[in-house]
């Protein structure tokens, strides 16, 4: 019997250890995907321990897809951290608000007369705001902190361009492809990206959507009020038929991950490559000596301005059943003070969300900085696409590029997703 | 007053034996059983991983049934499975085959036949990301395949294995058969060496030669190891994900899904949490289906 009992207090305790503690304590857990910047992150935990004595436990989880996974279901399971990340579309992190598992930031942000939420980049804010009216139902407040913020753009390898002759970057799609032509003389493969990864196919698409078309139409084909049958959306996507006929693009670049293609990029295998701007830290670790600049991917219409993507590049929400919520709102506070935000961009070569922070960041990154002021991003349109239409407008990019169809054909595969989805009401 | 003292110790045994059973039972139940009736329970439901669930009763399963991309990619790991049958498990025959005789260096060709097997999918996926690599840079191939093709004479051959549809998913089953080669040449060389000696003279003095040792021999007392290596490729190869995804990404557009890529395609990239657990619970049931019939196959082998 004896055996019976230390067997029932064993699993007693087992169980009991995966319960959420529920007591106001001096400690916070914070939940992070980013291997590049755990080192920084575990520093900045045992600093703030000593300023202030609370203890602060970084657990890392990578990579981000496993980690998205590991929140989604502690979320289920109600044993959510202190700090995490939401890595998914706002309509995902709505659902998490409305299910009370983020704390509504927006009264600490505007304390102050709103010296918290002014000191950080708008855009990198709106990721986590939610304007009155919202589509998705959830009470109007700012419910995330961005500790940096990302855009995407082109680079471009100025030893390359040089070695064709060519000797600023292009402006426009005529001179891109020109150069692109003159770089294939001398032997280098012209472009390249990790469009493996189907977001940054789709990022790079809407980028000359908004450029070919403007906003609104965009929004409106979201809505189903304009097809993707329209020849806009043709002439969208004749773009990749147009880098394939002109063997502009990289052989692979439909199964490369951005890992590969960042690498190639670095190794100068390509002249240019379509990227975010972590790309900096990346591209330091691979290749110190690489020597490029950046540049917004060259547009090719002059009737709507060209739109990059950008916005906040990590954010963290605090959890709304933290007994510790208010310890954890402060060292978030803490974190995007300039001081720490300028030796995370340091040493993480990542842009910060504190513009102050701007002042002192390397030239690159400044570079990367300037593209802000035109970015857009899915988080914050009106109105987003359904998922399974992005998905078929996705692959339907990567059919174009390896020559397996047209875009007229692509546009009519899109509009049937669309059609079968707005019949279901979604 | 005797008999209650025996029911009661036999109460106690039976209790005692309960309280040791109970630890398993109770993991059991919370990570297999829990969870397999919850993905049941959750393909009825329209879902997105957080938030509200909306019971759509069979709507899941009907549109799963119209779901070309679903069939398609059934199809692919049909193919892969094909290829692991055949090619993989012919090498790994042939190579047990080979292992089995007295041959010098044995040892060393089967741990070098076995170092595949050990290899991370993701270590495997990136070695031969670096072999097809397609890219020339300098007019010098990156990748290996196509180097060698083009220095021994066959530039005609050079190719882009992965980013071309018509070969993309053949060159995916065959590095999971290189990757895969090894479990079935150690089970099979293990079958190899049980095989009574005697049975091989026995054939030698009534006059067979090695074909017909073979076929008459070898083979006969080798089915029901050959079975067990069948059933663990079937199982294998249908659930290929890993390799898929370190090799081609998110896929060259449909031509390389699998059921696996998008049961996690379903979850993560469309947040289609209820649509995944259908996907699941059809896949399960296939694979099921498939290890019941190879069951019976390998009893009736045993049989006759």
């Amino acid at each position: 019997m004896p055996k019976v009992l230390t067997l029932s207090c064993l699993m007693l305790i087992v169980l009991a250890g995966c319960s959420q503690p529920s007591k106001p304590s001096n400690k916070i857990l914070l939940w992070h995907w980013m291997t590049d910047r755990n080192d920084t992150f575990q520093k900045f935990a045992q600093q703030y321990q000593k300023e202030t004595g609370i203890e602060v436990t970084v657990q890392l989880f990578a990579p981000s897809d496993s980690y998205s996974q590991k929140v989604i279901a502690a979320a289920q399971a109600n044993v959510l951290p202190d700090i995490y990340g939401i890595l998914d579309k706002k309509s995902i992190v709505a659902d998490f608000i409305k299910a009370g598992l983020v704390t509504d930031l927006t009264d600490d942000m505007h304390a102050n007369t709103g010296a918290w939420a002014n000191s950080l980049f708008d855009k990198a804010l709106a990721d986590k705001r939610f304007e009155t009216g919202n589509i998705y139902g959830v009470k109007p407040g700012i419910y995330g902190v961005p500790i940096d913020v990302t855009n995407e753009q082109m680079l471009y390898n100025k030893k390359l361009l040089a070695k064709a002759g060519i000797s600023t970057p292009p402006k426009t799609y005529e001179e891109f492809i020109k150069d692109a032509q003159a770089l294939k003389r001398v032997g280098i493969t012209p472009f390249v990206s990790g469009w493996g990864e189907l977001w940054l196919l789709d990022c790079f698409a809407f980028n000359y959507a908004f450029n070919m078309m403007g906003e609104e139409k965009v929004f409106a084909t979201f809505r189903g009020q304009v097809k993707y049958t329209d020849a806009d959306w043709i002439k969208v996507l004749s773009v990749f038929a147009d880098l394939r006929d002109k063997g502009v693009m990289m052989d692979g670049i439909v199964t490369k991950g951005n890992k590969y293609a960042e690498q190639d990029f670095a190794l100068e295998r390509a002249a240019f490559a379509f990227n975010g701007s972590w790309c900096v830290n990346v591209y330091h670790d691979m290749n110190p000596n690489l020597e490029y600049g950046v540049m917004p991917p060259p547009a090719i219409s002059t009737a709507y301005p060209l739109k990059i993507w950008g916005s906040a590049g990590a954010t963290f929400v605090v959890n709304a059943s933290s007994p510790n919520k208010d310890k954890a709102i402060a060292f978030l506070k803490w974190l995007t003070e300039k001081g720490q935000q300028v030796v995370l961009s340091q040493e993480t070569n990542n842009l910060p969300s504190n513009k102050e922070a701007l002042l002192v960041i390397s030239p690159i990154l400044g570079e990367f900085a300037k593209g802000m002021d035109q970015s857009t991003h899915p988080s914050i349109w009106p109105v987003n696409e359904d998922p399974l239409v992005s998905e078929a407008f996705d692959r339907g990019i990567q059919a174009i590029i390896i020559g397996e169809k047209t875009p007229q054909q692509v546009v009519e595969d899109v509009q049937s997703v669309k059609d079968r989805q707005m019949a279901k009401g979604h | 007053m005797n008999s209650k003292v025996k029911a009661a110790a036999v109460v106690k045994d039976n209790l005692q034996n309960f309280f040791f059973v109970l630890p398993a039972f109770v993991i059991f139940c919370i990570f297999y059983i829990y969870p397999f009736l919850n993905m049941i329970f959750l393909s009825f439901q329209e879902w997105r991983g957080i938030g509200p669930m909306h019971f759509i009763g069979l709507q899941n399963y009907k549109e799963l049934m119209g779901d070309h991309l679903w069939w398609d990619s059934m199809a692919h790991s049909g193919y892969i499975t094909l290829i692991a049958l055949t090619f993989q498990n012919a090498l790994a025959f042939a190579l047990a085959l080979a292992c089995d005789r007295e041959i010098r260096l044995k040892r060393f060709y089967r741990v070098v036949f076995f170092i595949p097997p050990v290899l991370s999918e993701v270590v495997v996926g990136l070695i031969w990301n670096w072999i097809l690599n397609p890219q020339l840079q300098n007019g010098q191939h990156i990748g290996l395949l196509n180097h060698l093709l083009f220095i021994s004479g066959f530039p005609q051959m050079v190719h882009n294995w992965l980013g071309d549809p018509q070969t993309a998913l053949t060159t995916i089953a065959i590095v999971h058969s290189w990757k895969g080669f090894g479990w079935g040449f150690i089970m099979l060389l293990a079958g190899l060496q049980t095989i009574d000696k005697q049975l091989y003279e026995a054939a030698r003095v009534d006059g067979a030669n090695a074909w017909r040792t073979f076929t008459n021999v070898t083979i006969p007392m080798m089915l029901p190891v050959i079975l067990v290596v069948m059933i663990l490729t079937i199982l294998g190869s249908m659930q290929v994900f890993v390799l898929i995804l370190s090799m081609v990404n998110e896929g060259l557009v449909n031509h390389t899904d699998v059921p696996v890529t998008r049961i996690w395609s379903s979850m993560s990239s469309t947040n289609r949490f209820g649509y995944a657990c259908a996907e699941a619970v059809i896949f399960g049931g296939i694979l099921v289906g498939i290890s019941f019939i190879t069951k019976r196959l390998s009893d009736r082998v045993k049989q006759a």
